[in-house]
Formats: C-alpha cells, sequence, structure tokens
C-alpha cells in the first residue's frame, strides 16, 4: 500500500478536451436521470400518463376544429347564390342572360333552372305531386344560379349581388351564405377557448413537474448537500432536476402523441364517412409531422420549465451543515 | 497554507464559538486540533472550508483570503480541499466506487481517467476489493475509509478531518491515524480535530488546543512515531 506504487494518484488532474468534455458529462447525466425514472416505473408512469393526458386533450381539440376549418374551407357552393327572375321572362330570354353574365370576370359559372325543371323537382321532392298536377300554369320562376370567381371578397360578392339583383329581368337575389359566416364565427370561439384552455393545462403541466421535482430534491437532499460539499457547483446539482424534467416533458409528450394518434384511429371510419359525404376522398382528420413535433415540443418545453422553476427556488436553499 | 488572524465566529444567537484566533499551519505539517466538544473544532474547520464566514478576522488558505472568494466561487474553492467527515457522509444509493468516483465526477474528469485514480484511491486505504460494494455493507471503519479515498481522490494539497476517529474503536482509529500519516508523508498538509487524546499524544504531531473558542495551546513538538 505504500503511496509511491501509486503514481497514478499523484499526478495532476487531467480534463479531456473542453467540448467533450461537457458533452460526456451531459450524456451521462441524461442518463442517469433516466435511469432514475425507470428505477420507480410506476410512480414515473402515473407522472407521464397525466403529463400526456393534459397534452392530448388540447391537441387533440385543437385538430378537430383545424379539420372543421379545411371541411367549412371546402364549401364553395356555399357561396353561391340565387337570381329569381320575374314571371314575363321568357325561357330564351334567361338563356341569353345566362350567357351574358356568364362572361364576367367575377363569375365563375351560371347555372339555369327552368321553371319546368324546377316544377319537376318540387314534385319530386315535396311529395305533393298529384296536388300540383292540379296547377294549370307553372308558378315558379326561371332561376340563375351564379357562381362568383373564386378570386372575389365577401365585399366584392355583395356588390355583384346588388348588381345583377338590379337587373330589369331579376325579381329578387337569395344569398343564403349567413351560416358559414355564423360557423366560422363559432369556431373561431371555439378556437380561442382551445387556447385557453390549453394554457391552463400547460400551468398545469409545470405545476405538476416542478412538484415532481420538488419532491425529488427533498428525497436526495443529502446527496445534494454533500455533493455541495466537495465542490459541486449550482450548475452540478441543478443537472440531473433538469434533465428529470426533460424526460417527463419528452415521454409525456411521445405518450400524448400516441394517445392522439388513437384517437384518430378510433375516429377514421365515421371520419371517412364524413369526407364520403362531401366527396372528398382525403382524409379529414390527421396528425401531420409538424403537429406531431409540436407536442413533442411543447411536452419538453413544459418539463423544462416546471424543472427549472423547482430547482430556482429550492435547490439554492440547501447549502451543507 | 493555513493562517488564521484574529478570527472571531460568533452566531445569530449571540454566542461566540470562536474569540480572536491566531495561528498558522505550515505547508506539508499535520495537525490537530484538540477540545472538549463545544470548544469550536468544528467550527474552525467550518470556516476553513468555507461552509460559515467569519464574523470578523482573516482566513487564509493556501494564499487566498476566504473573505474575497464570492459564493460563486465557494464550489470551485472546496475542490481544492479534502474533507473527512465524522459520520462520513457517503451516499448509500450507489456502491463505494462511486461514491470515491464524486469529486473526480464533479470535477469533469474523463471516465477512464476517473476509474483509474478511484481505484489508487481505494487502494491507498487498503479497500479496492470492495469497490463494488454498498458502503452500507461495510464496517464503521471501513466506511470511514471510503471517506478518506474520497477526499484524497482529487489529490489535494491539504484536507481536513472533523472527528474522523470519533465512532471507532481504537485499533481502527489507530489505522486511520496510519493513512493519514502516509499522506503527510507524500506532501499533504492536515488539520484534524479530535478529542482524543491519547491517540494524538501517539502520534506527536503538533497540538492546537481549544478552549470556549481561544487558543489554549499551540505549540510546536518533534514529531514521534510509535
Amino acid at each position: 500500500m505504500a503511496l509511491t506504487r501509486h503514481a497514478d494518484a499523484v499526478a495532476p488532474i487531467r480534463s479531456s478536451g473542453p467540448v467533450s468534455t461537457w458533452f460526456s458529462r451531459h450524456a451521462a447525466t441524461a442518463f442517469g436521470s433516466l435511469v432514475r425514472l425507470l428505477r420507480q416505473p410506476f410512480a414515473s408512469l402515473m407522472i407521464i400518463l397525466v403529463i400526456a393526458v393534459t397534452l392530448a386533450i388540447p391537441a387533440a381539440l385543437n385538430l378537430v376544429v383545424h379539420s372543421a376549418v379545411a371541411v367549412s374551407s371546402g364549401w364553395a357552393n356555399a357561396l353561391d347564390f340565387s337570381i329569381y327572375l320575374k314571371r314575363g321572362v321568357s325561357e330564351s330570354e334567361a338563356k341569353g342572360l345566362a350567357k351574358i353574365i356568364g362572361e364576367r370576370a367575377d363569375v365563375e359559372s351560371v347555372r339555369l333552372i327552368t321553371a319546368d325543371e324546377a316544377l319537376a323537382d318540387f314534385k319530386k321532392q315535396s311529395g305533393f305531386g298529384d296536388a300540383l298536377d292540379a296547377l294549370t300554369e307553372n308558378p315558379l320562376p326561371h332561376t340563375l344560379v351564379i357562381r362568383p370567381a373564386a378570386a372575389n371578397t365577401t365585399q366584392s360578392i355583395i356588390l355583384l349581388q346588388e348588381e345583377l339583383g338590379n337587373l330589369p329581368e331579376a325579381e329578387f337575389v337569395q344569398a343564403d351564405t349567413d351560416w358559414v359566416r355564423r360557423f366560422h364565427a363559432i369556431l373561431d370561439i371555439v378556437r380561442r377557448a382551445i387556447v385557453i384552455g390549453a394554457s391552463l393545462l400547460g400551468l398545469a403541466i409545470v405545476v405538476i413537474i416542478g412538484n415532481t421535482i420538488r419532491l425529488d430534491i427533498q428525497n436526495r437532499r443529502e446527496e445534494i448537500e454533500v455533493t455541495k460539499l466537495i465542490g459541486a457547483s449550482n450548475g452540478f446539482v441543478r443537472r440531473p432536476f433538469l434533465w428529470s424534467g426533460f424526460w417527463y416533458g419528452l415521454t409525456g409528450g411521445l405518450l400524448a402523441l400516441g394517445l392522439v394518434q388513437y384517437g384518430l384511429h378510433l375516429m377514421a371510419q365515421p371520419a371517412a364517412r364524413l369526407a364520403s359525404l362531401y366527396q372528398s376522398t382525403a382524409s379529414v382528420l390527421g396528425l401531420g409531422l409538424e403537429e406531431s413535433l409540436a407536442i413533442i415540443g411543447i411536452g419538453v418545453l413544459l418539463g423544462l420549465v416546471g424543472s427549472w422553476f423547482a430547482v430556482a427556488r429550492h435547490l439554492r436553499r440547501i447549502e451543507p451543515r | 497554507m493555513i493562517r488564521l488572524e484574529d478570527v472571531t465566529k460568533r452566531f445569530p444567537g449571540g454566542q461566540e464559538a470562536i474569540s480572536g484566533l491566531s495561528f498558522a499551519v505550515d505547508k506539508g505539517e499535520m495537525v490537530f486540533v484538540t477540545g472538549h466538544s463545544g470548544a469550536g473544532k468544528s467550527t474552525l474547520l467550518r470556516l476553513i472550508a468555507l461552509i460559515e464566514r467569519p464574523t470578523r478576522g482573516q482566513v487564509i488558505v493556501d494564499g487566498q483570503n476566504t473573505r474575497r472568494v464570492k459564493r460563486r466561487r465557494i464550489p470551485a474553492y472546496r475542490r481544492q480541499i479534502g474533507m473527512v467527515f465524522q459520520d462520513h457522509r457517503l451516499l448509500y444509493d450507489r456502491p463505494v466506487a462511486d461514491n470515491v468516483a464524486l469529486p473526480l465526477v464533479i470535477a469533469g474528469v474523463g471516465r477512464r481517467e476517473a476509474s483509474r485514480r478511484v481505484r489508487a484511491a481505494l487502494d491507498q486505504v487498503g479497500l479496492l476489493h470492495k469497490e463494488k460494494q454498498n458502503p452500507e455493507t461495510l464496517s464503521a471503519g471501513e466506511q470511514q475509509r471510503v471517506g478518506i479515498a474520497r477526499a484524497i481522490v482529487t489529490r489535494p494539497k491539504l484536507l481536513i478531518a472533523d472527528e474522523p476517529t470519533g465512532n471507532l474503536d481504537p485499533d481502527l482509529s489507530v489505522e486511520v491515524m496510519r493513512i493519514f500519516r502516509r499522506f503527510n508523508e507524500v506532501g499533504v498538509t492536515l488539520l484534524i480535530a479530535s478529542h482524543d487524546i491519547s491517540l494524538i499524544d501517539r502520534m506527536g504531531c503538533r497540538r492546537i488546543a481549544l478552549e470556549e473558542g481561544r487558543l489554549v495551546e499551540g505549540m510546536q513538538e518533534d514529531e514521534t512515531w510509535p
């Protein structure tokens, strides 16, 4: 046991390069924190599950609203309006008018529904077929269904409606787009509500992770004191707890992603039916790469913020006795 | 290596743990601090380790006035000093080798280098064969030796020990002192607080005797080893 035999022990401390040291230190700490979480699988899983559910709820709601917006923006025909022509206007005059209007730059297409077609349609759909046969004269006018060009704004569509409504042949114009606007207004409110709800849930995650890390700090008080006694900096003591927050956030985010994906899987069938009703083959609901990364990223961010709060508040107070 | 100039430490309650204490320890010396419990031994070591700061006076360690060491620099300051505690202060959630490696991990020493140093340090205290065990499975004497290995693994120039043999029976105490002696022989300065007078007498080192925070004896003796 003579000291002279251990030349190693007497040599000055030699560190490897600063960058690789920094990197390997962090890697070791990160791994250590992960192992610590895995050592208490049940407790860790509970916390991760809470984080995941808290993340998944706003993410899923957001997805539904996004899809609703996407679907409703496909309702271009909602902007269509109808011009009912005066009773005296003949079918050929109506055809000519349709042609003239159809050539306008701000009109994409015009469809003529003649009075006869309209009556036939009405007979078929209303169920009053026989009663209507008793009519000696068709009471319905010819109708032009106008689809405005895509370049139109809401304002220019209103102007177009006014202009066409003032034509001598026009009886009146019917635009049934109010409900689309109402629907979009409702979506805006829902979207904002989701943002507020998501912020509150995000705060909850910060508190949950902060509290978990706080308990962890209390449990490891002796270790913190000893490491500080033998020269650990605050940064060194802080690091494993920040990594714990990172792991909670990351695993919570990944699990949230899984939950959302599973939810989407459950909704795939009704969503496909809805899509088919809108003659759309594209999937209505789907989680893109960007959204997936956002869920995970937000989880990690909240994990780090939560652990940072706990560490800033509680670590400084622990000084060796 | 250590110089105290008229140091007083008064606690918030008003009682003075150390009153106007002045002494010096040269490089390469091995010095005991003696006195009854409450005489100020622990406070003295805590001032040197910067766990406490003096109310008055200067504590100068290896040329650094501890008064000028900012809070942020305390960790770096402590890394220059090896510390041994009466209750070992080992961590029982990891094996012996990891306990000894802790100061090296803090200092950012590479893994291979660290493991070599840990083995060397454990060999010096005669516990190399127990490196994989949990400290809980070791005897009190062995745990204290692990604590010593941890204190010297960074090769500090100064080692301070607070009642390192306080919980040990006489044979183990002698063994621990023998280990300290060997470090001293290779140039480490040691300041050891102890109330075990008979053991200190056998070591034949200089003594700094405290009584109610004051120096009552600080003579230099010829060193003899039993």
